[in-house]
């Protein structure tokens, strides 16, 4: 997959050849400043070198027109460098909604990917030809990154919340995943491999893996297994909120604030509940830190991502009684 | 006092004995203290370095274990920056000669700039403390939730070390920026201060506002690891990326105490190897004090993949670009000062064209990581490492180790062998380049930081790299070797060897113990070679 001494890495992935123009940019622009200046310096020492010892420099103190120029045009350029820049960011940093999802999950010192249909794999991560992919990224120990240089793209998993990222890959092949943020005694054994296969081939692979279910299954079955389902009724009789439908609808918290309901959310809401409670519930629910892995939460969430509201309940999230008592 | 021009009177001679020097109020002699003390750091950051390199010329991790690795590039990182970095110029030069060019007998608070150097010192033991108890893990950066609750290191002693040097740190600034205000001689506006005077202002601001921060950031991790504070610790509510943000709100700026110090010198020795008035000196001067200030603003752009706020990191991208700018206009108005100058082809020449190669690339790659969309690639890869070597070495250690060449002969009172100059500045020139240039390729190919082992396929750019190391261990050893013989000779210096204009040429080399026989009176612009022939002729 890699020459023995490539000077410049594969771009495999729809935004890789964008991040490389605008490297190219950069470059040109740098260069042509690099050799202005360090050419002005040596040809100045060089054509007005000292040639008596008691000779001094020509009487000039400055330029007003000069200074203007030279903060002008750098200041013009660093702009252009600016918004090229944050478009590209912006680009990077938004998945498409309708990209297919993977979990990956950091821990000292290996990376733990799960399918939704319920393949898993360590240190690998399999993915179709041309499909954009998201990766909700978590951890279960200190910081990590998930990096995929081909595809130009990394971001940090931190502990305690969930991250995101996404790539189209553009070519078939294998490419490296590395850890980019230092993480202990083996940061450096922390990599792996993207595999970009063609659909019918990942379909086939992904056919072919062995499964435990799919996330939402599993997470289904962890929300029994765990009794979310005895306070977290299907309808409002339940002490916390109804869950279905809650996925990104809008809450109003006990401190009056109103937030939208995402991953991180629901995270925070399961290991850390006491932190934002929906106004009209009652701070009762106990926390799942360390009962529930960074893997589960991410079934959970993929499973109550899948609850529905019925077309007729009311707004998701809002108390259905206010004198019920009620948890999260 | 003895008299002018006789050396007998120089600070160096009286008053004699090894507690007249460890107790000493002296500006002079205590930068002697710190350039001993940070020349034995930057020797043993040098040997960690030297032990990055040997590792990584193969693949596999085959020299070090990983833990120990780890601890090399951790203390290399943190003895350089904490231990040398940031107290080099600022305490030796700028020890040695802010009073000097403010026409002064010493700094406002000569037993604080005394303690200065002990908590440095106290501060250096317990880090070295921390090496020889089986060293530290963490990364210069001591990031959480590593550094609080995964690493079993000594990160404790490490950073209590760390936190205890930046009160020394904040002491000079503090005592550098008292007496710029207050012990200016008389005539000596602010307008007339040279420029290097500019620069330690500017420096000293960012020291005693940002330090704190950092003390304080240091001081929470301590809490939650003997403690269990609960401040970094997601498991109970703490953020980890919390941690970033007060960490970078200093330790960007401290990048800025780093080379604005060196650009200081830079524009001294321009205008001096140029005998020329400094091209456009109030766009230079007020550039230290823009940098200073808006590079307060700037830290997100260390957390671009960090989960932070896509938002925030929009304003930190453009305040980052606009902080190219000053730089810029720096760069500019030190190669215009040598336009129709006499330049000179003596060795302190050598480092300014040394330095202002390496700021260049140093500060025009930092534009390739301010772009956001390109940062999200590059971040946290040897391009980075690449880019910030190139500022902190390329700009600050050249900075340092011109103005050492520069101002030697004032300190000592010796001169050192003119070609064997010239032939190190080459040497670390040459070095430098061929250690960190290849790093940018192999960061652009995404190598990461940190890495004990590596892919086959970043052998070669990796052997380049250690190659130049070794250059530029040669080039550093090359130095400390003549400048050392050098105190071995009579001396030898005159009180002008470069024909420079500033206070400090006007008084003996060495200086007598009190700087001047009487108070100077400043009648003229700093730099006034013009004014100072003409009337020369006059004469």
């Amino acid at each position: 997959m890699q020459s023995s001494f490539p000077l410049f890495p594969e771009a495999a992935s729809s935004i890789a050849s964008d991040v490389d123009l605008l490297y190219f940019f950069i470059l040109a622009v740098s260069s042509f400043f690099a050799i202005l200046v360090s050419g002005a310096v040596v040809y100045f020492a060089i054509k007005y070198r000292r040639r008596h010892p008691d000779e001094v420099g020509q009487d000039i103190h400055g330029s007003i027109a000069l200074e203007l120029i030279w903060s002008v045009i750098p200041f013009v350029l660093a702009m252009v460098m600016f918004f090229w820049g944050a478009e590209l960011y912006f680009r990077i940093a938004r998945p498409p909604a309708d990209s297919m999802e993977v979990f990956v999950v950091g821990k000292q010192w290996m990376w733990k990917v799960q399918h939704p249909e319920g393949v898993r794999e360590i240190n690998e991560l399999h993915v179709p030809l041309g499909r954009p992919v998201r990766i909700t990224l978590g951890s279960e120990d200190v910081l990590h990154d998930y990096y995929i240089p081909a595809f130009r793209v990394k971001m940090d998993a931190v502990p305690g919340k969930l991250t995101t990222m996404w790539f189209t890959a553009t070519k078939v092949g294998t490419y490296r995943i590395f850890c980019a943020e230092y993480c202990g005694t083996q940061h450096s054994g922390m990599i792996g491999n993207v595999i970009v296969m063609e659909p019918q081939d990942y379909e086939a692979w992904l056919a072919g893996g062995r499964t435990t279910g799919t996330a939402v299954e599993n997470g289904e079955r962890l929300f029994t297994q765990l009794a979310c389902i005895t306070c977290h009724k299907t309808d409002s009789s339940g002490r916390g909120p109804v869950l279905a439908g809650v996925f990104g609808s809008t809450v109003q918290l006990m401190d009056g604030r109103k937030i939208v309901v995402d991953e991180n959310y629901l995270r925070e809401s399961i290991m850390n509940p006491q932190a934002k409670i929906v106004l009209g519930y009652q701070p009762i629910m106990p926390t799942f830190q360390g009962t529930v892995s960074e893997e589960n939460l991410l079934q959970l969430i993929a499973y109550i991502k899948t609850l529905k509201a019925p077309a007729a309940a009311p707004a998701a999230g809002a108390p259905a009684a206010a004198g019920q008592p009620g948890g999260k | 006092m003895t008299h002018a021009g006789n050396h007998s009177g120089s600070y160096l001679d009286a008053p004699h004995g090894i507690a007249s020097w460890l107790l000493t109020r002296d500006h002079k002699r205590i930068a002697i203290l710190y350039l001993i003390s940070i020349t034995i750091f930057f020797m043993i950051g040098g040997l960690f370095a030297a032990g990055i390199r040997a590792e990584l010329l193969t693949p596999a991790g085959d020299l070090f274990t990983a833990d120990l690795y780890n601890k090399v590039f951790t203390l290399h990182g943190v003895v350089m920056i904490f231990f040398f970095l940031i107290p080099s110029i600022p305490a030796t030069l700028g020890n040695f000669l802010v009073p000097i060019m403010c026409g002064a007998k010493d700094l406002a608070f000569p037993r604080i700039n005394l303690l200065s150097w002990y908590l440095y010192l106290i501060g250096a033991m317990l880090t070295l403390g921390a090496v020889f108890m089986g060293g530290v893990d963490t990364g210069w950066t001591f990031y959480t939730p590593y550094s609080s609750m995964a690493s079993n290191t000594n990160v404790t002693l490490a950073a209590l070390g760390v936190f205890i040097a930046g009160f020394s740190s904040i002491l000079t600034g503090f005592n550098f920026i008292v007496t710029v205000h207050r012990m200016r001689a008389p005539g000596l506006t602010w307008f007339r201060m040279p420029l290097f005077l500019w620069a330690m202002y500017a420096t000293s601001l960012v020291m005693i506002l940002g330090t704190p921060v950092v003390a304080i950031t240091i001081l929470l991790v301590g809490a939650e690891r003997a403690l269990g504070f609960a401040i970094f610790d997601p498991r109970v509510g703490g953020d980890p990326v919390l941690f970033q943000h007060l960490f970078w709100f200093y330790s960007h700026p401290a990048v800025y105490i780093m080379i604005l110090p060196g650009m200081g010198v830079i524009s001294e020795l321009v205008a001096a190897v140029s005998r020329k008035q400094i091209f456009g000196y109030s766009f230079v001067a007020y550039s230290s004090l823009a940098i200073a200030i808006i590079g307060f603003l700037v830290w997100g752009h260390h957390m671009f993949v960090s989960s932070q706020s896509i938002y925030a990191g929009l304003v930190f991208s453009i305040i980052t670009m606009i902080v190219a700018v000053p730089s810029a206009v720096k760069t500019f108005n030190w190669a215009a000062t040598m336009y129709k100058g006499s330049i000179t082809w003596e060795s302190p020449t050598y480092w300014v064209i040394g330095f202002m190669g390496l700021f260049l690339v140093g500060g025009l790659t930092g534009l390739f990581l301010g772009a956001m969309g390109l940062d999200v690639h590059l971040h946290d890869t040897y391009f980075v490492v690449a880019h910030f070597h190139y500022i902190m070495v390329g700009g600050g250690v050249m900075g340092f180790l011109g103005g050492i060449h520069f101002w030697w002969p004032k300190m000592t009172g010796r001169t050192y062998p003119e070609t064997a100059g010239k032939i190190a500045a080459i040497l670390v020139f040459v070095g430098f380049n061929l250690t960190f240039f290849p790093q940018f390729v192999v960061g652009y190919l995404g190598m990461p930081r940190r890495y004990h082992a590596y892919p086959e396929e970043f052998q070669i750019l990796n052997v380049m790299s250690t190659g130049g190391a070794t250059v530029l261990g040669v080039g550093y050893l090359l130095i400390v070797t003549y400048l050392v013989a050098s105190l071995f000779k009579p001396r030898n210096a005159s009180a002008n060897p470069w024909g420079a204009t500033g206070l400090e040429w006007d008084i003996p080399s060495p200086p007598i113990t009190l700087n001047f026989e009487t108070e100077p009176i400043v009648t003229e612009d700093a730099y006034n070679y013009v004014g100072r022939a003409q009337k020369a002729r006059e004469n």
